[in-house]
């Protein structure tokens, strides 16, 4: 049970100092997640610290690859507008 | 700069000798402010018109991490408002950020200021701004350090920041009513989780003010911040400026929503627009009534280097800076001469300013008719005059002239006009933007004007005038003044039929 960065993170740092696990790390291109270390914030928080804090839809995956924030979830931009 | 009438609580340099009501003119915005504060802000380019074409800033981006989300804001991008978008900043570590500031520093003396802006919240990323502030403090204590916040995180910070060699603070305060909020800020991170609509907005604004009083009560000085938003907070922030004031903030700054499509903000996609330049203007001349105005902020980015518009950014890329070697205890002995030679010339300029007041109260002691407010573009480089040719303008000085002087009240961007092509992108020539961008303006003084935007900008009812190159700005906006009196303009029933084009 581990949750996973994708390209579209933008390495802004927020998600890092948040792991309880100290499960993220900087890597290039991207931040990417130990899956050894996640436990996705299981006994330590209500809601994975990364997926509250991470400013980009699709960003993070869930443990079945489904994004923990869908698109249109943060910023409230329809879909449509989004694809243009 | 002021019409003392509207600021006139405020106490007056005691060195000016001009009381309230008689040095209408060509002040400086700076100079209404209370002395103690005046000095703390003289020689920092974001708050004097004047001072900012002699002395720079620069911006470090060491702060990525947001807490919030903003809906002028694509975090793919920097902020777009606090820092506009484009090139996504280089990322600099603390180490890294001072080598940086030390290297501008000895390399451009007039760089006075360093500020942390982003490209996230700075107070988002607490352990890297301080990290930075804490070698800057000790390694270059003549620069001073300022720093610009949501203001969410902002009171659990007050006592670090406080420790630091920290001359204000900038946090960006777009309402006070949670019901406008929620149509600004769609989520915030507060305490573990993702809070999202009004109650995200009430937290956040909360913050803000409890931030905002923590640090007017240890002193520090507080500009704010705020983005118009029309239909989403332009009604109200006139409010917002009225409570700021009443809680000890000195400056207020509000700043036209930037919302490109392009940048791909949720405001930019769904085609919210940004005010035109006279709804800002209208707007700070509202605030005005209430509190000090900001009003040459350029917008720049959060990692901008040198003068207030200018970006030297591309001088001091970090495989640059690593290869200078700075001995910065020399360094700040020359900067301590340079920041000598323009404390200068400031100073004789504004005792000059001072004599030609007093002056002109006497001269002026006969009473004219009442004449109405005229605005005035200004085509310049810098240094007070009119320097710059209408073509070549990137940007113009709105002045606006009346009976009681001439006060600047903003700048507007424009594209070059002999730089522009036919078409730039909308079918809309270089030209006619600039005639857009001047709407309102009777006036544009150059240095030259060329003779085919002539006719158009007399068409639009914008009179081009290249007779006073090379004159400083204010006498020549107020001779300009004094001729459109003289020849029967500016009688007050006379309501000019200007076509906005």
């Amino acid at each position: 049970m581990a949750l996973e960065i994708i390209e579209s993170c933008t390495s802004c740092w927020a998600c890092e100092p948040l792991c309880p696990s100290k499960a993220i790390y900087e890597a290039k291109p991207h931040f990417l997640i130990d899956p050894d270390k996640c436990n996705e914030c299981a006994g330590d928080f209500e809601d994975s610290q990364c997926a509250s804090i991470c400013p980009i839809e699709g960003a993070i995956l869930n443990a079945d690859g489904l994004p923990m924030n869908p698109p249109g979830s943060l910023t409230g931009i329809p879909a449509e507008k989004l694809a243009a | 700069m002021q019409l003392p009438v509207i600021n006139k609580e405020t106490p007056v340099s005691s060195a000016s000798g001009c009381a309230a009501g008689s040095c209408g003119s060509t002040n400086d915005q700076m100079n209404h402010l209370p002395e103690h504060i005046r000095e703390k802000v003289f020689n920092h380019p974001c708050y004097s018109e004047e001072a900012h074409h002699y002395f720079a800033r620069m911006h470090v981006a060491v702060a990525p991490a947001c807490n919030i989300q903003c809906n002028y804001c694509n975090r793919k991008y920097d902020c777009a408002n606090e820092s506009r978008p484009g090139v996504v900043s280089e990322l600099h570590h603390p180490v890294q950020a001072v080598k940086k500031v030390l290297a501008v520093a000895a390399t451009i003396p007039q760089m006075t200021v360093l500020g942390i802006a982003g490209p996230g919240d700075p107070l988002a990323n607490p352990e890297r701004t301080f990290e930075t502030f804490r070698m800057l403090s000790e390694q270059a204590p003549d620069i001073k350090l300022c720093v610009s916040t949501n203001g969410l995180s902002l009171p659990e910070q007050v006592e670090e920041l406080s420790k630091y060699n920290i001359d204000h603070v900038t946090i960006t305060i777009n309402c006070i009513d949670a019901d406008v909020g929620a149509k600004i800020y769609p989520w915030i991170f507060w305490k573990n989780k993702r809070i999202k609509g009004r109650e995200a907005a009430e937290i956040l604004i909360a913050q803000q003010q409890k931030g905002l009083e923590m640090l007017v009560a240890k002193g520090i000085l507080v500009k704010v911040n705020s983005v118009m938003i029309p239909g989403v907070n332009d009604q109200h922030l006139a409010e917002v400026s009225r409570m700021v004031k009443a809680k000890g903030a000195f400056l207020h700054n509000v700043m036209p929503l930037i919302s490109e499509a392009e940048h791909g903000t949720y405001y930019g996609l769904t085609g919210q627009r940004g005010p035109t330049p006279e709804e800002l203007q209208t707007l700070q001349d509202a605030c005005e009534g209430d509190m000090n105005m900001m009003r040459h902020c350029r917008q720049c980015r959060a990692d901008a280097v040198g003068l207030l518009g200018e970006d030297r950014g591309a001088e001091f890329t970090m495989d640059k800076v690593e290869e200078m070697e700075i001995n910065y205890p020399e360094a700040m002995k020359m900067r301590a001469e340079v920041h000598a030679a323009i404390n200068e010339e400031l100073e004789s300029k504004r005792l000059a300013k001072e004599a030609k007041v007093q002056l002109v109260s006497i001269q002026g002691s006969r009473p004219k008719e009442a004449t109405r407010p005229v605005l005035m573009a200004v085509a310049t480089k810098g240094n007070g005059v009119i320097n710059e040719h209408f073509g070549h303008a990137s940007e113009f000085l709105i002045y606006e002239a009346s009976s009681a002087g001439a006060r600047f009240i903003g700048h507007r961007k424009t594209t070059p006009y002999c730089e522009g092509g036919d078409t730039c992108g909308e079918g809309e020539s270089a030209l006619d933007v600039t005639l857009r961008v001047l709407a309102g303006c009777e006036v544009v003084l150059c240095s030259k004007v060329g003779y085919e935007p002539w006719g158009p900008l007399e068409a639009a009812g914008i009179q081009p005038n290249g007779e006073h190159a090379m004159e400083a700005i204010e006498d020549a906006v107020l001779k300009v003044y004094e001729e459109m009196r003289v020849a029967g303009k500016l009688a007050v029933k006379i309501i000019e039929q200007q076509k906005v084009a």
